[in-house]
Formats: C-alpha cells, structure tokens, sequence
C-alpha cells in the first residue's frame, strides 16, 4: 500500500470520526436554547429538567468533539507538511481565526454552562449555553471557509520566496468568501441541526416506546421533530440543491463524477440509485430522463459536461463517489418521509405516541442522520481528489516526505485502537446517561434562590450542598 | 518592531500562556497519586480544574493555529519532523480527555483507580513529552537544506532533552500543587502544603542545573545573551521571581505565591525565546539551514489579517477568561453536579 494512501486512510479515518460529535453539538445546542429560552418564558420546571438532562449529554459529546477535534490541527503538520507549507498562508490564517474567535468562546463558556445546574438562574444559563453555541457555530463557519478555499481557491497568488511553490494571501475578503463557502455553509449547518433534532427524536421515541418519562418524552418530540421535518424539506428543496447547482457552476467534472455522467450531452438523466461500471463508463440504475440537465440549467437542453471533457488524470474515483452521495441524496428523501408522516400521525388525533413502528425508526434515525452527514462529507472530499487544493495542489504532493511507511501504519494501528476504545467507551456512557433519564424537576424555590443577573452571580459563593456521589 | 517580530513575541506569549493555564491542570494530575487518598481526594482534585480545564487546552490549539498560519514552515517541519512524538502527544491528550470525563460515570472503585491512573499517566506523559520536544528544539535538530527533518524517536531521548522533560514535571508539579493549596481544603491541604516546598526545592536545583547545561551546549544562545545584554534582564527577572514565590510559600500567601509561579514560567519562556531569537528550529547540519522567523514567517498580507483578528479577538479572549476564573473562584465544594 503506498504511503499516500496510508496517509489518506489515516486522515479520512480520524476526520470521519471527528465529525460524528461537531453535529451533535451544533444541533443539540440550538435544541438546548430552545429548552432555555422556554425555561425563562414559562414557570413550568420541565423545560430546566430538559436542559439539564441535555446538557449533561451535551458535554459528553463536546469533550469527544475537542479529544478528536485537536487530533486533526496536529495531523496537517504531521502527515501533510508539504500541504502546510503549500498553504500555510492562507488556511493556517483560518484555523487562527477559529481558535481565537470560536474555540475561546466555547471553552470559556462551557464550565458555566455544564456547571449551570447548581450555579445559574434560567437566564445565566441561557446566556452561558448561547455563548457556546455561539462559539461552536463561528467554529463551523471558519472551518468551512477553510475547506470551502480547498474547494474553490481565490484571492491567492503563487510566488516561490525561495522555498518553492506557496500560495500568498491576496484577499482576505476572497479568501473566506469563495464561491462555494455561502451554499456548502448552509447545506452542512442545516445537516447539523437536523443531527441534533434526530438524537432529541430518538431518544424521545426510545422512552415513549418504554413507557417512561412519557411526558418529557412528548415535549421533546414536540419541538424536534416539527423543526426536524422543516429543516429536512428545506435542506431538500434548498441547501442540498443550492449545493448540487454549486457544485456544478465550479466543479462541473465533481458533479459529474458524483452522478455518474461518463459522457457530455444535453437531455442527461438523473440517476436515483444504481452503479458505475468502470470500465465500460457506463452508469446503470433508475434514471429519471432528463432530470439533470433540467436541475442544472432548468432546461432539458441543458448540456452537462460529463467525465469525458476532462482528463482522465484528474477525474475522481466515480464508482465511490457516486454512491457515498446517493447514499446521502436517498437519505435525506427518507428524512422528509419519516418527519413528515410523523408530523401527520401526531397531527391527526396523536396517533402518533401509538405508531411503534415508526417510533422505532425514530430510535434508528440519529444513525441515519450520522450516516447522511458523513457520506456528504466524503463526497465532498473524495469528490475533489486528486487534488488536495482544487486545480492548484494534487494530494500526491501533499503528504510528508520525511514520514516513512511504516511510521504512518504504526499510528493509524494507534488511532484505529484508540478510537474503537473510545467510541465503546462513550456508547455506554451515553447510554447511561440516557437510560438514567432526566433528573427531578428543581423546586421552585430551588430556581429562585439561583443568582440570575451577573452582578448576584460574581458575589454568589458555592452553595453548600456536600457531595453524595 | 516588524510583523513577524511581532508573531514570534505573540507566538512565545500563547505557549508561554498555555504553559501557565493548562500547566497547572497538568501539574494536579502529576500529583494526583501523591496526594489523593480517597475517592474524595480525587474527585477534589478533579473538580478544581473541572470548570477550567477544557479552556486551558484550548491554548494549545491556539497555539498549533497560530504557527500554522504566521510561520507555516516551521509548523510543517517541526510537527512532520517529530512525527511519532507528536503522535504520542496526541495519544495521551486524548486519553487524559477521556480519563478525567469518564471517571465520575461510575461508582466501582476499580473503574474510578483505573481512569485515576490515566489521568496521572497523561498529564505527566503530555508533560514530559512536550519538555523533551522543547529540549530538541534548543538543541538543534538535523533540519536539511529544504527545511525536512528525518529522526527517529529514540533520537529525541538524549540526556539534555529529557532533563528539560524532567525540569517541566517539576515545574508543572510545583504550579499545580500551589493552585491545589488555593482550591481543597482538609487533610489533603496540609499534605500539598507539605510537598510544595519540597518541590520547589526540586524545581530549584533542576533550573539551575539546567541553565548550566543550555549555556554549555548552546554556544550560540551564551553568545546571543552576550551581544544582547539586555535581554538577560528575563533569566535574571526568572530568578527573582522565584525567589519571590519561595518567600510567599514560606509566609503561606498562596494566592500570590501562584501569581510569582505564573510569572516564572512565562519569563523563563522569554529567556529561552529571547536567547534563540531570530532562530525559531536550529538546525544541528549546518546553522545556515536555521528555520528564522525571516526566512519561515508568512507574508505580511497574512500576518497584517492575523494582527487584526488577535487584535479584535485577544481581549475578548482575556476578558472572559479572567470572568470564568473569578466565577469559579473559592474552594471547591462537591457535589452531584461536576465530576
């Protein structure tokens, strides 16, 4: 196996792991200000008892979310040096950025927010949680710009300052605002509340199919799956088709990679699901004619390039890509299925809390939404191999020259020990959590004697409560 | 100043910051078996850095970020060059992570003895790692003609580097066990208290030994400090300050006695910083193939984009940190809530 590809496995394995937690946070975190935002607005103590038993899952989630995520701003200099030094001007600038503007924010607020139980009043707390949720989505917006440059690269010059080929910084405003920064945005932030919604439903559905904690149970069902099955059409209907008509203004041989579209014509069909064969450059499924060509210039004359109009030297691996993105097209279609009957079932006499069919695939759906995310992000990143930076950096001349075979095999052996541990570990921890439930309701008076404006808050000393675990 | 000047000062700033703020987290799980007895003892230690500590290691990714993008050169050679180190610094990160959120899920003591044990194998493993990192550093490493660095890990384990690693243990020991005086109480406070001097003590000796051992080695710092005498202004301001905490650990004034420890860490980061200045990687070929903040820096379009966001993000970051440590201020107190 060649040491590229070492590398590549390395990256892809650990990033892929990494980004099973940043959803969850973003998503869980917008649903955790609606419980605060509820808590303030009523009196009723179940909207603290929901933020609280979230929070509690939250901060599982976001410790995995730093453990893996640091592993990654540490592997661009280790496994990808040539790229570092490549573009170090210009992504290095963004990852910066993200770490003083966003990971700041997030680290400093979350110990008030995780110890917000015992510490804060409804409003602090809601403050302290927006700040992390605040923090966790400049986090995005950052990293996504940085991936968004490797996609579409501008505002860059090439130079050689004596240390061969770099990419120098032009224009900041170019670099962060690339062409497809606004669409893919949008299309993952989406993604990532629909993840956060899909856990709230699946957890919610597992305790209405058990019988327990039923009236919690319905108030979360109650606010994520409406929200859920709205964001899913849109994502439909919106981001994911805004994504799909970037993709083709910018990456025409990306699209057609990832539709399977060997030959250039116009009338070009739409392939639901089905298979590329290689070599006879042929893609065979159920195709609706037409549809492509219409969904990429609204009309079936439309000519859509297809893989044959670019050199074969720069056409990524179509018989994967081509079904990691089916895969998430096929599933987000299920997603505006299973939301929208949900909706339905609820809306007509509650059948609902009945249909244990359906809630049983609501406990299925944080895998799925996980796996939707995912297949995205692969296709957005083997979609653009061979290069590492579209049209200006193959990956080939990417990795770390001075990093021998056996020395990448000997860490991803580590990391894919490490994670397998890890990933065990945190199930059951977070099935511990869940099968724990929410804790009791805080008293009113509980709440009240909780400082709750900032000046009450700095002179409030611990309560006494002495420990009982 | 110039910008890349300005990035190096910057640069050494966050290092010497995280070395202050997730030094003394690291610094408690050192001690952690010396000092904790109980179940108690352990969930004392674990909440007194519980609020914090999260925050602290967000230095470190600032850090990494910050030498990506203003000297993306000596980010490439340095984390490429010490390959499986860097790899194992990233084991242990992640399993000091793990140790210290998944310990608190169950009650079995054998469970709780055995994430204790991870807690204090990593932070000392992320200690000693990154001390024999920086001992490399001082000491050159075999950087060639395009800026790569070939080494094996065993060579990273000469005798000089790995009494820099032992040196940061003691001082990361000492800092931490000064933190735990102002955060438990009982018992477990007279033992910190007990240690503290005797770790200073150790601290002490293995500075100054240390120091010896760098101007002896490192013919070009002694000549530096040499033809830079102002600079010795930062060894000899470490000195004093030391003094200082050792005189506030004596009277029992330990809340400034951790500022004089804090103060001591960053100057001795500037004496280091001060005496390889313009030189970020030595090479140990041949000097002219040094890694400089000239010849590795970014071009000042990046560098004049990053001053204005440190300039803008900075004193946020400062404001809110310096909120988050006066609200979680005082003693701990246990309960269900934390760790």
């Amino acid at each position: 196996m060649s040491t590229e590809l070492l590398h590549r496995i390395q990256f892809g394995f650990t990033i892929s792991f990494h980004f099973i937690f940043p959803p969850m946070s973003l998503g869980l975190g917008l649903l955790l200000i609606v419980f605060g935002v509820q808590a303030v607005r009523t009196d009723d103590p179940k909207w603290r008892q929901l933020a609280m038993f979230w929070t509690k899952i939250y901060g599982l989630i976001f410790s995995m979310g730093v453990a893996t995520g640091l592993v990654q701003e540490f592997q661009f200099g280790t496994n990808w040096s040539e790229y570092s030094r490549y573009v170090g001007n210009i992504f290095g600038s963004l990852l910066a950025a993200e770490g003083i503007f966003a990971f700041m924010l997030e680290g400093g607020f979350l110990g008030l927010m995780l110890a917000g139980g015992r510490r804060l009043g409804n409003k602090l707390w809601l403050f302290a949680t927006t700040m992390v949720v605040l923090g966790a989505t400049f986090s995005a917006t950052w990293i996504i710009m940085a991936n968004s440059w490797m996609q579409t690269p501008q505002g860059y010059e090439l130079r050689n300052e004596g240390r061969g080929t770099q990419a120098f910084m032009s224009s900041f405003r170019e670099v962060v605002f690339t062409p497809s920064f606004g669409p893919r945005f949008w299309h993952t932030i989406v993604a990532a509340w629909m993840v956060g919604c899909s856990l709230v439903m699946s957890v919610a559905a597992y305790y209405l199919l058990r019988r327990r904690h039923e009236d919690l149970a319905k108030t979360m069902m109650r606010v994520a799956l409406p929200l859920f099955t709205v964001l899913a059409v849109l994502q439909v209907t919106v981001f994911g088709a805004n994504q799909a008509t970037e993709v083709a203004t910018h990456q025409p041989e990306k699209l057609a990679a990832i539709e399977g579209v060997y030959q250039t014509g116009d009338c070009v069909p739409m392939t639901i699901f089905g298979r590329t064969d290689p070599s006879t450059q042929t893609t065979q499924g159920l195709q609706i004619p037409c549809l492509l060509s219409i969904l990429v210039g609204k009309s079936p004359s439309t000519t859509v390039q297809g893989l044959d109009d670019f050199p074969t030297d720069d056409w990524a691996n179509a018989s994967v890509v081509f079904q990691t993105y089916h895969l998430m097209i096929n599933l987000g279609m299920a997603f505006v299925a299973i939301g929208g009957l949900g909706c339905l079932l609820w809306a007509w006499k509650r059948r609902l809390w009945t249909q244990r069919w359906l809630l049983w695939i609501m406990v299925g759906s944080i895998g799925l939404t996980q796996l939707a995310t995912l297949s995205g992000w692969w296709t957005a990143e083997l979609g653009r191999q061979p290069w590492i930076v579209w049209q200006l950096l193959r990956t080939e001349d990417a990795f770390s020259p001075n990093v021998t075979t056996a020395q990448v095999a000997a860490s991803l052996a580590m990391f894919a020990v490490l994670y397998a541990i890890v990933f065990g570990v945190f199930l059951v921890l977070l099935n511990r959590l869940i099968q724990a439930g929410p804790p009791d309701p805080p008293t009113e008076e509980e709440v009240q004697a909780l400082p709750d404006t900032w000046g009450a808050a700095f002179q409030h000393r611990s309560r006494v409560s002495d420990g009982s675990r | 100043m110039n910008l890349e000047t300005l990035w190096f000062v910057l640069y050494v700033g966050i290092i010497a910051g995280y070395v202050i703020l997730d030094g003394f987290d690291l610094g408690v799980g050192i001690l952690s078996p010396f000092v904790a007895r109980t179940d108690r003892d352990h969930r004392m230690l674990l909440n007194a850095i519980g609020p914090v500590w999260d925050g602290n290691e967000v230095w470190l990714v600032l850090g990494g970020g910050a030498l990506f993008a203003a000297f993306p050169v000596v980010y490439a050679s340095l984390f490429s060059g010490f390959y499986l180190a860097m790899m194992l610094v990233l084991l242990v990160l992640i399993l000091r992570t793990i140790a210290i959120e998944f310990r608190s899920h169950r009650e079995s003591p054998r469970w709780r003895a055995t994430w204790d044990w991870f807690f204090f194998a990593s932070s000392l493993g992320i200690t000693l790692l990154l001390g024999v990192a920086l001992g490399n550093v001082i000491r050159g490493i075999p950087l060639d003609s395009s800026g790569q660095v070939t080494l094996k890990l065993v060579d990273l384990l000469n005798p000089y580097s790995l009494a820099v690693g032992v040196t940061a243990v003691a001082m990361l020991g000492l800092h931490g066990g000064i933190f735990l005086t102002l955060k438990v109480d009982g018992e477990l406070r007279g033992r910190i208290e007990r240690l503290v001097p005797r770790l200073m003590v150790a601290f002490f000796v293995l500075m100054t030994v240390l120091v010896v051992w760098t101007l002896l080695l490192r013919t070009e710092v002694t000549a530096t400090y040499r033809d830079r005498v102002w600079i010795a202004a930062f060894p000899v301001l470490a000195l004093v300050s030391t003094v200082v905490a050792w005189r506030l650990i004596r009277a029992g004034r330990f809340l400034p006695a951790f500022g004089a420890s804090a103060l001591t860490i960053a100057l001795l980061m500037a004496t280091v910083a001060a005496g390889m200045y313009p030189v970020m990687l030595p090479s140990s070929i041949d000097s002219s193939y040094d890694l400089t903040v000239h010849n590795s820096a970014s071009a000042p379009e990046t560098l004049t984009v990053m001053t204005v966001i440190a300039v803008i993000g900075i004193p946020f970051v400062l404001l809110y940190t310096a909120g988050v440590y006066y609200f979680f201020r005082g003693r701990v107190v246990l309960d269900d809530h934390g760790y």
